[in-house]
Parts: structure tokens; C-alpha cells; sequence
């Protein structure tokens, strides 16, 4: 990771009205946008959407040719290019032939895409940008932090000092005065410009006809006062049909903004008259910049579905810590992060993919069904792939897939801090898990790993001869047995043996993760072996992110890889694997397992853990049975959002895993509750860890601790 | 009036636009004459009134408005529409579940009288709501026409410490009069 890159982050991490701001827009925009989508079928809405951008995507030259016929018919000139330079150079010359002085933009994330105001200027021509974020940053030297928001990391006070030092002393930090100001000045601008540009939202093949989309209003002045006009089109904004318009002006207000419609929609199908009676001259610039290349790459190409309403900028929990800046480029956030890698380069893309901590929130929220965290993985295995896996990476991974030399070194690393342990917590940790001792403690390395300590549970006579294999995953092995304990001990109530393959190994997802596709693949292969060599009804984990490798990643990682041989067994797996909680919901329901009776246990609090959430679909299981063992579950705000664990993402940015960990602690005290349980080790590690660090007496425990002793 | 009228005032008015409703097209008349007036409209540059071409003005006595309302312009190009404080111009469909009105903008006087004075006043006649978003784009044709606006309340802007604020670039307030249309009425062809 690059020292500039780091320094960004801190910096957007220090700055209290860049947090601040994002931080409260992003509890008001969960609320507000649920809101908006009332009485819609959201699920039903993106399905179409993605459908209809996804055969756009396929049709690209096709609906290009359609759209560039019928806007040609009407009077409108069309330029198509796939180079960057080649639209800068056609405007320019626009400009020259026109004797165009002076150009008002309204909003246009292809422009800003190809630098295009920079070389405007260089040519002696004004820019001015008319959306009110835009030209506030524009004035202050800057770059947007937030594509729907781009002035969002400013404060009134600032941007106060912004107009008195760049247009006219004398405002005061009122905003409807500030923007009083800003009408006044920008309507001079836009009645003295000869050339206006916009972008546009979507572009009808069918008909001809672009959608463009603004609340402010600038894009009507600046389609109707000028007389050429000027629209920069990505490719991805094309669509078949005018019925298309539908599904995606119905989601783009709600998702952006939370409006149910924005202030003013134009669609624009040929030129129309001037103010003095002469017809407008309209140019389109279909731009592609690569776009093409990605919608036919395979993995990338549902990135094509994107209506950039930056609505997975707004649920993130990276996001509203950094903010835009971090990015160092026009895209920014999740989807950002993959638009750069192929607008700009991959490499662009290298730090910046590093900030993804998988969490998942994107994925519910994106209108265009777009699996961003997968695209991003897939961004750091291609890294991986071009610049090799560096050395510590890879005896790191060495170490961690030979499971006794692994537990040995952790053992030994923590026993030497023996002097410093405190109720099984440690302070210090040598090797790769020492950075992470700043804002939380962790856990002490057991003495044996569960995979000794199985061994002494006596396994029950199977009624039916049921057999469940246990899969532990690192942490319970190493760190907490206890849970792997309290599980085996809940399944032998139920009169189901357990087994523990010796085989088993690393799940992969930190390889994974780090784009070591080559690593995770051994790992999957290892486990498939191990775990299928017992006749078992079902492969249990108590890890989610253990649950998730081996319920989808061991194949989406032989797919990835094009190891077809490895996928049916690889799918004979899967379909045997089952987290703790919807085992345990399961066996309760069919009578196998019962609650004591009449039993109530007082108040307690559930944390979603990112992957039983949100790729399992499994948050009602462990609410559902902590009611029923007699708890009242008194939910916490905000309680699935991500504690800021990642796995080795607490280690790569610990920065940033601390403040959100924090913002968790704080959520989890204010629920009231004196227990906190959660599915997931890594969590447990996480906030248990936090909270030590804090002396709070909250106890935080596996949900199979919990309900162990509360089963008959 | 009926459910999807009270739907679409519902709407409107969430986003800030006021919402009028007048059986009678005289009704509706009288009504923006003394909102005009009120307004402070005059012949003066930053007190004009421009009044785009519309089928509600057929039948009516333009000259004589005019001399009633010294300042109230049917003339409308962009020198007077930019020093013009109210904008009067008819629109085509109302959508309920959104609060919002479509207008063929082709025009430019069409757009000049709502862009770029403070005050919008849209006529409409009452029996052109429709539902939602899809049964608007059903009515409306591309093909025919290159300028189509949505307008949804007045025009807004958050991008200053996220506070909402009203009338940036365009109209800071947008005031939709609905009317009635006998079929014999003059106006009553749109």
C-alpha cells in the first residue's frame, strides 16, 4: 500500500465535517430511502432493471447503430469513439468552428471522466459548472468527494470562504443566501454561454431520445439558452426501448436521493429551436473508453448495469469514515473502485480495492443487481495474478494451511505474552496479528486446539446412526474451542454423532480474499476430501464466512480458475453444508432439541455477522431461538452493519476497522442489553476484544455458548 | 375531484408545490390574475409576467389582460423571460403517485417562462391525471416531439451541509392550477 494512499486516509479519517457529514447522511439515507421505495417491489424493480441494462450490455453496437439512425434522422449529429482524446479533440474543435468562448456543464461524470474541462481552459475557453456542488468544488480547486453529493465534505463556513475568496467578499454562512448567490452569479453565466454540456442518464435506442435528470434545474438552462449542445454519453447509459425508461427513472431518484421523482426529468429526442428562432445544433458523444471491452468480459460485464445512483457509496461503512478523496480518481466508492480499474487502468485500482471489507451492504441495495464485493475480489485476484503474490504473503498462507505448525506458532507467540494475559485475553501478539492490539485485545491462544480437545467428547450411540461432521475453521480450532465445544455438545442433546475430519483445513477466505485464488483452491480441494469422507447428513460451522467458502467460494473459485473437474464434488459439498443456527432452528422445529422450560433470561443483544446476513440469508434463526431459550432480544441500532473485523482486513486497515468497531460498541451499549451474541469467532474477536478494551462488562459470546445450557 | 386528484395534491405538495383546483376555466383566470397582482407584478424589468401560447388563452382577451395588468407579457422571448418574476405556461399530464407534470417543451417559450423566473404557475387541465410514471410515458411520443420536461415541485438543491433548499436555477416556487374543461369550452382541444 502506498504511503500517499494511507496518508489520504488518515487525513479524510481527521477530518470531523467530512465524517461527520457522510456519517449522519448515511443514517438518514437508510431510513429515507426505504421510504421512498413504499409500496414498490424493490426485488421485482431490479430484476428488471438489470435485465434490461444486461441486454443492452450484449447489444452494444447494435443499439448504438439503432440510436445514432434515429437521432440522425431527427437532426442530430452523433459521434462514436472509444477514445478519450478523439471526444476532447471533437468538442474542442466544436468550440473553434463556433468561436465558443464560454461553456456551462451541467452535472456529467463522462466528462469529468476525460478530464475535459482542464483542456477546455488550456484552449482559452471558460468552463462553468452550474450544479451547485460542482462549481463550489470547481471554485475551491477540488474534485467531487461523493457522485450525487460532490460539495459534501464542505461546511457552510467553507464554503463561505470559498465564494469571498473566488467570486465576491461579503457572503455569510447562510445557506439559502449562499445559494441565492450562487443563482445569480451562475445565471449571468448561463445566459452569456454559447455551448452547453451535459451527460445524460439514459439513451434510447429505439427512439433516439437521452433522459437527463437533475433537481436544480440547470440541465433545462443549459439544453435551452445556448445554442449548441453538447451531450457526452457512456455507452452503458444506452437502452433498447423507451418502455426501458421506466424501471430506471422509476429506481434513479430513490435510490440517489430518496425522492420519489427528482425536480425535472428532459428527454431530449432531436434539436429544438433557439431563443432567436434558429434550430438548436445538437451533438451526442457516445463515448465507450473501454466500456465495451468490459461488457464482454465475462465477470465484469454486470458492472454495465450501474445507474450510477451511488446508492452503495451510501450504505458503505468504508465510505462514510473516507469519503470520496481516498479514491484519488472521478468514480468513487465500491462501484467507483471497479469503474476505475477499467476507465483508468487495474493498477489504478490497487489501493484503493484494499478499502472493500466485504461487508456486503452494496449488494442489497444496488438497483442494478451488481455483486460489487464480488467484482472486487475478482479486481485483487486479476492484481494478484499480474504482480504476483508477495513473499510474507505467501509464507504466511504456507503456515496457516499446516495446521499444527500454525497453532504451535500462535501458541508460542502467545504463551511468551503469558505475563500480560488477562481473562483470556491477550494484549500483545507477535507474527502478523500484532498491529492488531491497538484498539482491541485478543484472545488467547488455547492450549490445545479444538482438534485435540474433540477427541475427549464422548460421542453418543447415533439414534439413526445421524452423523453431522463439524467444520471449525481457524478460530474455533486455535483460539476458541470453547464454541466448538458448546456445539458439539447442543448436537449430542439432539442424539446426532459428530465427527471432526482430521483433513480439514483453512477455508480459504483469507487467500481468497487477498486474491490468492491458487491458495483458496488447494484449501477448497483439502476440505472437499476431508469433509466428504464420512457419510454425513449435513457439514456444520459455527463460522459464517467458513460457512459462505464452503457453501459457494470452493466453487466460484474452481469456476474462476476453470477447474471444472473439482466442481461436483465441490457441489455434493455445498449441498451438505449448514450454519449453526438454522441447523439448531431446524432441529428444535422437528422436536429433536427442546428449550427449558419457562425460562426467562432477561435482556439480551444479536449482531448480524456480515455473511450469515447477507449472503446465507440467516438473521431469523438465532433471533428465533434466543427468544425461545426465554431472552428478550432488545435489538441494537444498526445491528448489521459490519464491526469492522474483515478478517484480515483489521490487520491491512486497522484505521479504519477501528472506528468502526467503535461506532458497533457504542450501538451495542445503547441497546441495554448486558449480553451481546453473535454467529461469527471473528466478530466475537472483534467486539469482545473492543469492549475488553474499554473495561466494559458487557459479555460477548458465540449464539452456541449462549444457548448450550439452555437446551433440555 | 377524485382519489388520484387527491393523490397527486398529496404528492405536489410534499415537494413544496402548491396545488389549486377551479371548475371553471373564468375561475382559474381570476385566480392567477390576483395572484399576479399580489405578486407585484408590473412593467417593470425583474416584475414581468410572461404567459407562454397555451390552449387555456384561447378565447381569452390577451390585449385586454394586459392592459388590466401592465408587466403580464404574451410576447415571450428570453430577454423578457429572464427579467420576468412569474411564468405562466400549460402543461399536458399530471402524474399522481409522484406529484409530477409532463410537458411537450419543444418550444423554447415553453421552457424559458419556467426556468427562468421565480415563480412557475402551471396550468392543467383536471382530466389529465394519470396514475404513475408508466401510464405517463404510454401517453407521451418521442417520436413526435424532442423536448419532453418532468417537472416535480419547485427546483431544489442539498448540496450544501445536505440542507434542502428551494429555487436554485429554477423556479423557487411552482404553483399548479388545475381546471375544469366543459367539452364545448373554448380550450378545451389539446
Amino acid at each position: 500500500m502506498e504511503t500517499k494512499f494511507r496518508e489520504s486516509i488518515n487525513k479524510a479519517l481527521h477530518n470531523p465535517n467530512l465524517t461527520g457529514a457522510l456519517g449522519r447522511f448515511s443514517e438518514a439515507y437508510r431510513i429515507s430511502r426505504q421510504k421512498a421505495y413504499e409500496g414498490y417491489d424493490f426485488e421485482a424493480l431490479r430484476t428488471q432493471i438489470a435485465e434490461r441494462k444486461s441486454y443492452a450490455a450484449s447489444h452494444l453496437d447494435e443499439l448504438a447503430e439503432r440510436f445514432t439512425k434515429n437521432a440522425e434522422a431527427r437532426g442530430t449529429k452523433v459521434f462514436r469513439t472509444n477514445d478519450p482524446a478523439k471526444v476532447r479533440e471533437y468538442i474542442l474543435n466544436l468550440a473553434r468552428v463556433n468561436g465558443v468562448k464560454s461553456v456551462v456543464k451541467s452535472k456529467s461524470m463522462a466528462s469529468e471522466e476525460i478530464h475535459l474541462n482542464k483542456h477546455l481552459e488550456a484552449a482559452g475557453i471558460e468552463v462553468g459548472e452550474t450544479d451547485l456542488g460542482e462549481w463550489i468544488v470547481q471554485l475551491a480547486g477540488q474534485t467531487p468527494s461523493h457522485m450525487v453529493m460532490p460539495a459534501i465534505h464542505m461546511s457552510k463556513e467553507e464554503v463561505t470562504t470559498v465564494f469571498n475568496e473566488q467570486v465576491e467578499q461579503g457572503q455569510k454562512p447562510d445557506i439559502p443566501k449562499l445559494v441565492k448567490f450562487a443563482r445569480g452569479k451562475l445565471r449571468a453565466k448561463f445566459l452569456k454561454a454559447e455551448m452547453g454540456i451535459t451527460g445524460a442518464n439514459i439513451a434510447v435506442a429505439e427512439t433516439g431520445t437521452l433522459v437527463i435528470v437533475t433537481n436544480e434545474g440547470n440541465a433545462r438552462l443549459v439544453t435551452t439558452l445556448p445554442k449548441i449542445h453538447v451531450a457526452i454519453v457512456g455507452i452503458e447509459k444506452l437502452m433498447e426501448k423507451f418502455d426501458d425508461v421506466v424501471p430506471v427513472l422509476t429506481a434513479l431518484p430513490k435510490s440517489a436521493t430518496a425522492q420519489l421523482m427528482t425536480s425535472y426529468v428532459s428527454m431530449i429526442s432531436g434539436p429544438v429551436p433557439n431563443t432567436d428562432g434558429t434550430p438548436k445544433q445538437l451533438h451526442i458523444i457516445l463515448m465507450d473508453n473501454r466500456r465495451t471491452e468490459m461488457s464482454q468480459d465475462p465477470k465484469f460485464k454486470q458492472a454495465m448495469q450501474c445507474i450510477r445512483c451511488a446508492s452503495c457509496l451510501n450504505v458503505c461503512p468504508v465510505f462514510r469514515l473516507v469519503g470520496g478523496h481516498v479514491f484519488g480518481k472521478i468514480y468513487t466508492g465500491g462501484i467507483g473502485t471497479i469503474l476505475t480499474a477499467w476507465f483508468d487502468a487495474l493498477k489504478s485500482s490497487d489501493d484503493i480495492q484494499s478499502l472493500c471489507i466485504q461487508c456486503g451492504n452494496c449488494t442489497e441495495v444496488c438497483p442494478g443487481k451488481i455483486d460489487i464485493p464480488g467484482l472486487i475480489l475478482e479486481l485483487r485476484r486479476r492484481l494478484a495474478v499480474e504482480q504476483g503474490q508477495p513473499l510474507a504473503q505467501k509464507a504466511i498462507f504456507s503456515v496457516v494451511n499446516n495446521r499444527r505448525l500454525f497453532h504451535s506458532m500462535l501458541r508460542a507467540g502467545s504463551l511468551m505474552q503469558k505475563p500480560l494475559q488477562k481473562d483470556g485475553f491477550i494484549r500483545h501478539l507477535p507474527f502478523f496479528l500484532s498491529e492488531m492490539t491497538e484498539f482491541r485485545s485478543l484472545p488467547a491462544i488455547a492450549e490445545a486446539p479444538f482438534r485435540d480437545t474433540f477427541k475427549k467428547i464422548q460421542q453418543p450411540a447415533a439414534k439413526n446412526k445421524e452423523k453431522i461432521a463439524f467444520y471449525a475453521g481457524c478460530l474455533i480450532d486455535f483460539a476458541y474451542p470453547e464454541m466448538g465445544e458448546s456445539l458439539v455438545k447442543i448436537l449430542n442433546k439432539a442424539g446426532i454423532e459428530v465427527v471432526f475430519p482430521e483433513g480439514q483445513t483453512c477455508c480459504g477466505a483469507p487467500a481468497r480474499y487477498s486474491g490468492a485464488y491458487e491458495v483458496a483452491a488447494q484449501n477448497a480441494n483439502d476440505n472437499i476430501k476431508a469433509l466428504l469422507a464420512d457419510d454425513v447428513t449435513y457439514v456444520v460451522s459455527a463460522c459464517p464466512t467458513c460457512t459462505v467458502a464452503l457453501k459457494q467460494e470452493f466453487i466460484s473459485t474452481f469456476e474462476s480458475l476453470g477447474q471444472t473437474g473439482s466442481l461436483p464434488r465441490a457441489r455434493e459439498l455445498a449441498a451438505k453444508v449448514i450454519d449453526f443456527s438454522s441447523l439448531v432452528k431446524k432441529l428444535v422445529d422437528e422436536g429433536r432439541l427442546k428449550f427449558k422450560e419457562g425460562q426467562q433470561l432477561g435482556k439480551i443483544t444479536y449482531h448480524d455477522s456480515c455473511h450469515l446476513k447477507r449472503t446465507l440469508h440467516a438473521s431469523q434463526p438465532p433471533r428465533d431461538l434466543l427468544t425461545q431459550a426465554g431472552y428478550e432480544v432488545a435489538e441494537m441500532y444498526e445491528a448489521d452493519m459490519c464491526c469492522g473485523m474483515g478478517g484480515s482486513y483489521s490487520l491491512k486497515l486497522p484505521e479504519i476497522s477501528a472506528p468502526i468497531l467503535e461506532r458497533k460498541l457504542t450501538n451495542i451499549k445503547n441497546s441495554g442489553a448486558p449480553l451481546a451474541v453473535m454467529d461469527c469467532p471473528g466478530c466475537v474477536m472483534q467486539i469482545r476484544g473492543g469492549l475488553d478494551k474499554q473495561n466494559s462488562t458487557i459479555k460477548v459470546e458465540h449464539t452456541a455458548q449462549r444457548l448450550v445450557d439452555e437446551l433440555e | 375531484m377524485d382519489a388520484v386528484f387527491d393523490t397527486f395534491k398529496l404528492r405536489a405538495e410534499a415537494v413544496s408545490a402548491e396545488v389549486h383546483h377551479f371548475p371553471r376555466k373564468n375561475e382559474a383566470l381570476e385566480f392567477i390574475l390576483h395572484y399576479l397582482h399580489d405578486a407585484g407584478v408590473s412593467d417593470a424589468p425583474q416584475a414581468y409576467a410572461v404567459w407562454a401560447s397555451c390552449p387555456f388563452l384561447d378565447g381569452v382577451d390577451q390585449k385586454q389582460l394586459s392592459t388590466t395588468l401592465p408587466g403580464l407579457l404574451f410576447d415571450v422571448n428570453r430577454e423578457v423571460s429572464a427579467a420576468a418574476k412569474v411564468g405562466i405556461s400549460q402543461l399536458d399530464w399530471a402524474i399522481a403517485n409522484t406529484g409530477t407534470l409532463v410537458q411537450d417543451a419543444a418550444r423554447v417559450d415553453q421552457r424559458l417562462v419556467s426556468t427562468l423566473p421565480l415563480i412557475h404557475i402551471a396550468l392543467i387541465r383536471s382530466d389529465r391525471i394519470v396514475p404513475d410514471l408508466p401510464s405517463a410515458l404510454a401517453k407521451i411520443r418521442p417520436e413526435q416531439t424532442n423536448y419532453i420536461s418532468f417537472i416535480t415541485g419547485p427546483s431544489r438543491t442539498a448540496d450544501i451541509e445536505r440542507v434542502l433548499t428551494i429555487g436554485v436555477h429554477g423556479p423557487e416556487k411552482l404553483i399548479i392550477v388545475f381546471y375544469d374543461v366543459l367539452l364545448d369550452e373554448p380550450g378545451s382541444v389539446n
